[in-house]
């Protein structure tokens, strides 16, 4: 590894962290109610959407039914507005390509991907989205669902908390969900997107361009309202892209500058969350130990990808092209990936994008390297390696409970995870959060690979074909977004195989972890003694580490052997005997 | 219950209104006033007329020009994307030898040598706008030749047209093509003229 492409990892890593940690006080004195910089500007602002959409409601206390029950009414209503404006946007303004209705499969499709904050598309935004779509279908959806995300996360917060009403008041969800969008989301979306701009990025209602060449000919070149989109995008791990090339795309990422902006933005708030998690549960120390173990998983995973993208294929050699970096040129596996960024930028955002559960990509998945791209499939599978807006910090503490339950049973101690017994009903709902995952990416994924309308969809054979579904799906379940583009999702049986997978990925793990989160809240706190096993040290931190690898092995390495590792050995084997026989 | 199904109605349409549609335009207002040229798409004008993005690769044929990366998608912009062909796909063997037998029809002498890395790569949306500093220079003595200018000045183009990374440390070096071959005309224009003055 060169110099430069270690200390591009180093540095970007240590800014992401330097901003998270005033950010995660921040977040956390938001969330309790404490007064903020912020305050005199925001809070009338916030009393006045509470006077529009009824103040009475916004000041009851929820539980977690009622926290789960307005959560899902208000996504079921948002879903359905951007379903129709899809199917409708024909005959709705802002169209100036005169592109028709979005078919049934494709809108149902791209409306559970983005309510979710999944952000999956089967469709190419600059050949079938209007300049309204993208606007009011696409850009809308990435702040409400992030807040979704985002407002689940500090529910399940406060129900590990200090206890409030005996359980019963989780918070108000729609109070939560307006100060999110209005505290957390809006400023840095107001002003990045004029940076972004300047880097390059449009921002404009013309549709589209027409050139005439150099050397002749035209070129026709859409545009529109992209940098906008390009901000929240990243802010809130939602990844769609404006255009189908999504962030490689020179209008979506225009430079070096804007790809590090980019990364940032993914980062932080998911980040911040662990943090903010700490002081909401009066355990900042345990919340250092969840971060270190998060980080150095990450570290680890954006290594292992720089240098696999950096190292490239026997096929690429064969090929004649330079493998080292030096002489005014990077090496490495360039497939797929554009020169601004070359192999580091590359993979420290496509790494980092499926770790955070955004999806976006500034390079093509299918096209890394077997290495490169199965990191990507494994950040996906644990989702929890910080995770998306949310639900990362959610499915690394359901890890947690295990961790505690297993290591409890081990040493022989009562499982108690901040003060609350861990027992059978806890136990029950974090296995089916856990299960749910695994469940909805393997039996949708054999059934494709049985099934001629699920294999006539492989842009690749072999093993890789076999990755390629097996990561729609997960990137389904994880509500990620990002592909091995080479498979054609937009078919009516991946329509609707991975929007149901999306739904449930989404819903069912958010609501098993609202229940539990309720149920730890309903109970007594027991007092630290010394027969309780401690948490928040880093031994426990190692066991929590090795109950995710653990748990995530043994559900995905035969998936995992089928797909990359088996396409790796054999792309090294082929070009072994190739260079036998010569 | 209905008291909060209005709420949750009322939320959806606000926020709608806020974020689809108040969010974007006024970024739309603000950029178009801060930054014209990026925010409409940093076209480049010759003469008046549009004649390409900066941000967005364009085709160049024969000897006499500086060429861009091979593209999936034929340069389209209205279909960005890649090939997503996976790293042991034959057909991505068969890409690139292909394309390195045309580069070697025209320059025999780089049967013996490797090259640059995105050089007969194609690139991740099909429209990347740079090459490598090497890959430049590579080219630049073919296009010297085909123009009768000296390397020397053609190299000079090359340097003044390159990008460093951002800090010096962040991205990598690129030069943009079009700017290069518009650089390249103008620096052939020049050379008449100096000719002519003779």
């Amino acid at each position: 590894m060169s110099p430069a492409a270690f200390w591009q990892i180093a540095l970007e890593l240590l800014v992401a962290a330097a901003i998270s940690v005033p950010f995660g006080h921040y977040l956390a004195r938001v969330f309790q109610d404490q007064k903020t910089v912020l305050d005199p500007i925001l809070d009338p602002v916030d009393r006045l959407i509470y006077r529009l959409i009824g103040k009475d409601v916004v000041s009851q206390a929820m539980d977690w039914k009622g926290y789960a029950v307005n959560m899902l009414l208000t996504n079921l209503l948002m879903g359905l507005l951007i379903y129709m404006i899809l199917s409708w946007q024909g005959h709705l303004p802002w169209n100036p390509l005169h592109f028709p209705d979005v078919d049934p499969f494709l809108a149902f499709n791209t409306a559970a991907s983005f309510i979710t904050n999944t952000n999956w598309q089967n469709y190419g935004g600059e050949s079938t989205l209007s300049l309204f779509s993208q606007m009011t279908a696409i850009t809308f959806p990435m702040f409400t669902s992030a807040a979704t995300g985002f407002v689940v996360a500090i529910a399940f917060f406060r129900a590990l908390g200090p206890p409030r009403d005996k359980g019963g008041n989780l918070g108000n969800f729609y109070r939560d969900f307006v100060r999110v969008l209005t505290r957390v989301f809006l400023l840095p979306c107001l002003l990045i997107t004029p940076i972004l701009v300047w880097q390059g990025s449009p921002e404009t209602l013309t549709g589209m361009v027409t050139a005439h060449l150099v050397q002749g000919g035209t070129q026709h070149i859409p545009m529109g309202p992209v940098a906008d989109l390009e901000v929240i995008k990243h802010l809130g791990t939602n990844g769609g892209g404006f255009f189908n090339a999504n962030s490689a795309h020179p209008f979506e990422n225009p430079t070096p500058l804007s790809n590090i902006i980019e990364t940032l933005l993914m980062m932080v708030t998911p980040m911040a969350l662990v943090i903010a998690f700490g002081r909401m549960v009066g355990n900042p120390k345990l919340a250092r130990v969840m971060y270190g173990v998060m980080a150095s998983m990450l570290t680890v995973a954006v290594f292992v990808a720089v240098i696999a993208e950096q190292h490239g294929t026997p096929l690429l050699a064969h090929a004649g092209l330079m493998r080292h970096t030096g002489g005014g040129q990077m090496g490495g596996n360039m497939v797929g990936k554009e020169v601004r960024f070359g192999i580091t930028q590359s993979a420290i955002f496509d790494t980092v994008s499926t770790a955070f559960t955004t999806g976006t990509v500034n390079s093509m998945l299918d096209s890394y390297t077997p290495i490169g791209g199965m990191v990507s499939l494994v950040q996906m599978m644990l989702n929890c390696v910080f995770g998306g807006k949310g639900v990362g910090v959610l499915n690394f503490l359901m890890y947690g409970l295990f961790a505690v339950f297993i290591a409890g049973l081990m040493v022989g101690r009562t499982p108690e995870f901040l003060g609350r017994k861990i027992e059978k009903r806890e136990i029950v709902l974090a296995s089916l959060a856990l299960l749910v995952h695994p469940l909805i990416i393997l039996v949708p994924t054999a059934w494709s690979l049985v099934a001629p309308y699920g294999v006539s969809s492989l842009g690749n054979s072999g093993s890789h074909g076999l990755s390629e579904v097996l990561y729609a799906f997960t990137s389904a379940a994880a509500n990620n977004g990002s592909a091995f583009a080479g498979l054609n999702g937009n078919t009516p049986w991946y329509n609707v195989s991975l929007g149901l997978v999306i739904l449930f990925g989404r819903y069912a793990s958010i609501i098993f972890m609202l229940a539990l989160g309720g149920s730890l809240a309903a109970k007594p706190r027991v007092h630290e003694t010394i027969g309780t096993l401690k948490t928040d040290t880093a031994l426990f931190g190692g066991f929590w580490f090795a109950t995710i690898i653990v748990v995530g092995a043994l559900t995905f390495f035969p998936g995992l052997v089928l797909g990359p590792i088996a396409e790796f050995f054999a792309l090294y084997a082929h070009h072994a005997s190739v260079g036998a026989i010569r | 219950m209905s008291r909060t199904f209005g709420t949750a109605l009322r939320l959806s349409l606000l926020t709608w209104v806020m974020f689809g549609l108040g969010y974007p335009l006024v970024e739309v207002g603000i950029n178009q006033l801060a930054f014209p040229r990026a925010a409409n798409g940093s076209l480049v004008r010759l003469h008046g007329q549009v004649v390409g993005s900066r941000l967005i690769e364009q085709r160049f044929r024969g000897s006499r020009w500086f060429h861009g990366r091979p593209s999936a998608v034929h340069m389209d912009p209205r279909s960005s994307g890649a090939s997503n062909l996976g790293p042991s796909s034959a057909k991505l063997a068969r890409h690139l030898a292909a394309r390195r037998k045309r580069l070697l029809a025209h320059h025999p002498r780089l049967a013996t040598r490797h090259l640059p890395a995105d050089m007969i790569t194609s690139s991740g949306s099909g429209l990347d706008p740079d090459i490598t500093p090497a890959n430049a220079y590579l080219q630049a003595p073919w296009v010297a030749r085909a123009r009768g200018l000296p390397t020397a000045s053609v190299r000079r183009l090359v340097a003044r047209n390159t990008r460093k990374p951002w800090l010096g440390l962040f991205g990598q070096a690129r030069v943009n093509v079009l700017s290069l071959n518009l650089g390249l005309q103008r620096l052939a224009g020049r050379g008449r003229y100096g000719r002519m003055g003779h």
